[in-house]
């Protein structure tokens, strides 16, 4: 089945250039560059309405694009209609056929494929046991939960063995619990069977725990496009950076950049030492980002000569494994500390002045 | 004991049985549901129900026959029908009085229509009777009043007939003068002891005296002058009257057994005979047989209603599904305006319409014109497209085309497109992800619009009458024939009865095959 020349690491699946609009006013897809690796499991991440369902339909040939290449295999597939592209495919309602059963919506797939009847039965059979469903091939699919319905869906899309899968917020539907679940069992069929994913999602816990890398979307563009632990530790722009995690902000402006250390200067007069990242001259404004868990309150563990800040606890909230504070912070009420629930860690107060402080290489100058 | 008022009811908190508590306060809630909905529950009563259940019973109801000739109705019991013979003079006795009777209270055309539907010819013997059978009660007037001059003056009749002793005494000529007195009293122009008398009361009293001796006791007891009279009448010798001689030359029909055979067989409060007339059969004096051939019309028409009904439906499936599907597919503007054109129809005269497709159709029509002036058709054969059923069914496809649309477009509407979408990623042509997987899910709108369609189709009624000619009409022109020309309505009713059992045998049917959860209007 597979293509010799799209092996090892060339691109799978390529966007080149796409541009898509809907109204001939506005571009919904503005400019879209990706590639993707087989057997490589890619999240698509964004709020709602930054066009990922959109980048989807294009792939799965449902929307044209309006400008630009989209690239299968090495193959050009911008004119190859949906049902000759052998994408599987999981819709956010699942849309299983309700009028045939389980095992008839499963079987679909390859009876269009003209597939005898045993070597259906066979393959319905192992594709129900893939997602433990086995006992349930006679039922309809209103007679499913949504948990049940969600792995019909995925059995279904992977029934006839496509190279690719799109999943377009396929667990949105469903509880904390069943969700984390499946999200497990999600990964575990894509790397087990080898197949390449493209999955959407608003989600950005299910995006990091899933995915080998993430393209965060956000206005028709990809904002950063990498493995997770890049992506929540090296944010490269703000919308980055507050979209995923939790995240401070303190605003300012570049006072000057040597080597590594951007020294920021902030709107309320104080210095700090910041990693430079989107920022190049001194006098731009920036935001800089700094993760609540790499803000340190204990001065002894600071590096010598790192800036300090003064700070006013305002809120000491106890969460079991952690303590969470609300301080704050050049003029910042919403500045979050987190700090490990340890022997040797102090409870703060409301109203209680402490002093933080963090390596310079956890705070990130940003685009204001 | 003890154990008593614990197996007992419930008891709510102010000692009475749980039950009967919860009972009293859903009556008050169900009370106050019920004047919600009675004026509609009223309406419907009043305008559906009821004109339903008067059209079934009116379509087996017959009492017209013993009400207007009850003596000889009782007196018939005793002819044999499958005889030869003709009934005796008991039975024209009876009516001489009832049909007398009658004809004073001008109910004899009546019967005479009503029996003429099921033999015909009988209309016009009643008719020349009506006008005839006076004479019979006339010659006993004079008979009586040779006897004594008193007995002309309604004052005595009304004194003698007062009494109670009169119904003893003279039966016959207490129900008729009964019958004479209310006519007078519900015309109301004249006092009972002043109005002429009908001749009818002098035939009755004729039989009374010479048919039977009168009870003796009973005459003496009367009011005077009343048995003075009476036995003087008695004394002079009276002849009966020959009743049978007398109809028989006042008109010759009465002598047919056929006529006889008709008032017996529809003697009955209740009749099977317009249903039989409604499948083209009748009562004859074999039972139950099929009319002759050149008499069947009703059948034909059931049938042809039928089919032509299930034609246009299916004409209305093959061009309202895809409008239904663009409907529910393009974009809300532009479905807006389709939605507009398909309810165009609606803004415009039924009658308009109807004729727009006559000047179309017709020979010398735009169609025919245009298909001459392409040279498809010669000028000598231009085709005949109106006033037969090609006409009813372009027509009433046309009128009954939007039942189609919305209840399909309404269930399509509900049809999310990924539905589609996810049967062509899984492989499947377009046609194949139309055919498995988009038909099977609007087949509730096809079944609610075919339903619609057809049950507006089967009674419809001015269409079928414009284009139809006479090939293309329906089952309808005969109803409303006999409600507004011949006025047989029990005939009527029996065909409409069998129209709307047609609906819901065919609404079982579609029941038992497509399930009526399966039809859906939104
Ligand atoms: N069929 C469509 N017609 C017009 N506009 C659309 C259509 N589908 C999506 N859009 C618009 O495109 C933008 C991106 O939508 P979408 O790709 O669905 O975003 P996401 O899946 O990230 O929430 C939205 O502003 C949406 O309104
Ligand atoms: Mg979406």
């Amino acid at each position: 089945m597979t293509d010799a020349t799209t092996g090892g690491d060339a691109a799978f699946v390529e966007f080149d250039h796409v541009q898509k609009s809907y109204d001939g006013e506005t571009l919904v897809v503005k400019d879209l560059n990706l590639s993707i690796a087989k057997g490589e499991f890619l999240t698509m991440l964004g709020p709602s309405g930054s066009g990922k369902t959109t980048c989807l339909m294009m792939l799965a040939g449902f929307e044209t694009a309006t400008h630009g290449e989209i690239r299968l295999a090495g193959r050009e597939i911008n004119n190859i209609p949906p049902h000759k592209r052998g994408i599987g495919m999981v819709f956010q309602n699942y849309a299983l056929f309700p009028h045939m059963t389980v095992a008839e919506n499963l079987a679909f797939p390859l009876e269009v494929r003209k597939l005898g009847k045993s070597e259906r039965e066979q393959k319905v059979k192992r594709a129900l046991d893939m997602v433990q469903m086995g006992a349930f091939g006679g039922r309809r699919p209103a007679q499913l939960s949504g948990g049940q319905q969600q792995r019909i869906a995925l059995a279904r899309a992977l029934v006839f063995e496509p190279e690719l899968v799109l999943m377009d917020e396929p667990l949105g539907a469903l509880d904390k619990q069943l969700r984390e679940h499946m999200q497990f069992e999600i990964t575990r069929l894509a790397h087990e069977l080898g197949i390449t994913t493209v999955y959407v999602t608003h989600d950005q816990t299910e995006a990091l725990t899933m995915s080998d890398n993430v393209a965060v979307f956000d206005d028709g563009r990809i904002q950063q496009l990498a493995p997770p632990a890049v992506l929540y530790e090296e944010p490269e722009n703000s919308f980055v950076a507050q979209f995923i995690g939790e995240n401070n902000t303190l605003e300012g402006v570049v006072q000057e950049i040597k080597g590594d250390i951007a020294v920021v200067k902030l709107d309320d007069g104080e210095l700090i030492d910041c990693k430079p990242v989107n920022v190049s001259k001194a006098g731009e404004r920036t935001r800089v980002s700094i993760r609540p868990e790499r803000v340190e309150t204990n001065k002894a563990r600071l590096q010598p000569g790192a800036h300090t800040l003064k700070a006013e606890v305002l809120e000491f909230i106890y969460m079991g494994d952690i303590y969470r504070t609300r301080l704050r912070v050049a003029g910042n009420d919403d500045f979050v500390v987190k700090t490990r629930n340890a022997p040797d860690q102090k409870r703060m107060q409301p109203g209680e002045q402490i002093e933080i402080g963090w390596l310079p290489s956890d705070c990130r100058a940003l685009d204001a | 004991m003890s154990d008593i008022t614990q197996d007992g009811p419930m008891l709510a908190a102010d000692g009475t049985p749980l039950k009967k508590s919860l009972a009293r306060a859903l009556r008050r809630q169900k009370i106050r549901a019920l004047m919600l909905i009675a004026p509609l529950l009223i309406f419907v009563l009043v305008t559906f129900i009821a004109p339903i259940a008067d059209m079934l019973f009116r379509s087996v109801e017959n009492q017209i026959v013993r009400d207007t000739l009850p003596r000889t109705v009782v007196a018939l019991k005793d002819w044999n029908p499958d005889g030869e013979e003709i009934p005796g003079e008991a039975v024209f006795q009876a009516l001489n009085l009832d049909f007398q009777i009658a004809a004073e209270e001008k109910n004899h055309t009546k019967l005479g229509s009503r029996l003429n539907y099921e033999s015909p010819g009988i209309s016009s013997v009643f008719r020349s009777t009506g006008r005839g059978a006076d004479k019979i009660g006339k010659d006993a007037e004079k008979t009586f009043t040779g006897i004594d001059p008193r007995w002309k003056d309604p004052a005595i009749w009304a004194g003698i007939f007062a009494s109670p002793e009169a119904e003893t005494a003279l039966p016959r000529s207490a129900r008729a003068y009964e019958a004479f007195a209310k006519s007078v009293r519900a015309e109301g122009k004249k006092e009972v002891a002043k109005a002429k008398l009908w001749p009818v009361v002098f035939s009755a009293l004729l039989d009374d005296l010479t048919l039977a001796q009168p009870d003796a006791a009973a005459v003496a007891a009367l009011p005077a002058p009343g048995p003075e009279l009476v036995n003087a009448a008695l004394a002079a010798g009276l002849q009966p009257i020959d009743a049978k001689q007398a109809f028989l030359e006042i008109n010759d029909g009465w002598s047919k057994l056929d006529l006889w055979q008709t008032i017996s067989a529809y003697s009955p409060p209740y009749t099977a005979g317009y249903f039989l007339n409604a499948a083209d059969f009748e009562q004859t004096s074999h039972g139950i047989e099929a009319r002759p051939p050149s008499e069947r019309i009703y059948l034909k028409l059931f049938w042809r209603t039928l089919w032509m009904s299930m034609t246009i439906t299916a004409c209305c499936i093959l061009l309202g599904y895809p409008v239904a599907w663009l409907l529910a597919n393009l974009r809300a503007s532009t479905a807006n305006v389709l939605m507009i054109l398909v309810l165009l129809p609606f803004w415009t005269s039924l009658l308009v319409r109807t004729s727009a497709w006559k000047v179309l159709l017709q020979q010398q029509g735009v169609i025919n014109d245009l298909l001459v002036w392409m040279g498809l058709v010669s000028d000598g054969n231009r085709l005949v497209m109106i006033n037969n059923q090609f006409g009813t069914i372009i027509a009433m496809t046309h009128i009954l085309l939007p039942f189609m649309i919305l209840p399909l477009y309404s269930v399509m509407k509900t049809v999310p497109p990924s539905y589609v979408r996810a049967a062509k990623s899984l492989g499947a042509t377009p046609w194949t992800a139309f055919w498995r997987v988009y038909f099977p899910q609007s087949i509730p709108g096809i079944g609610a619009g075919s339903i619609l369609c057809f049950i507006l189709a089967i009674g419809y009624y001015i269409t079928p009458e414009l284009v139809g000619g006479t090939e293309g009409v329906f089952i309808s022109r005969y109803i409303a024939y006999h409600i507004s020309t011949s006025l047989n309505w029990g005939l009527a009713a029996a065909l409409g009865t069998i129209l709307l059992a047609a609906v819901l045998l065919l609404y079982y049917v579609y029941d038992k095959i497509v399930g009526i959860d399966n039809v859906k209007l939104g």
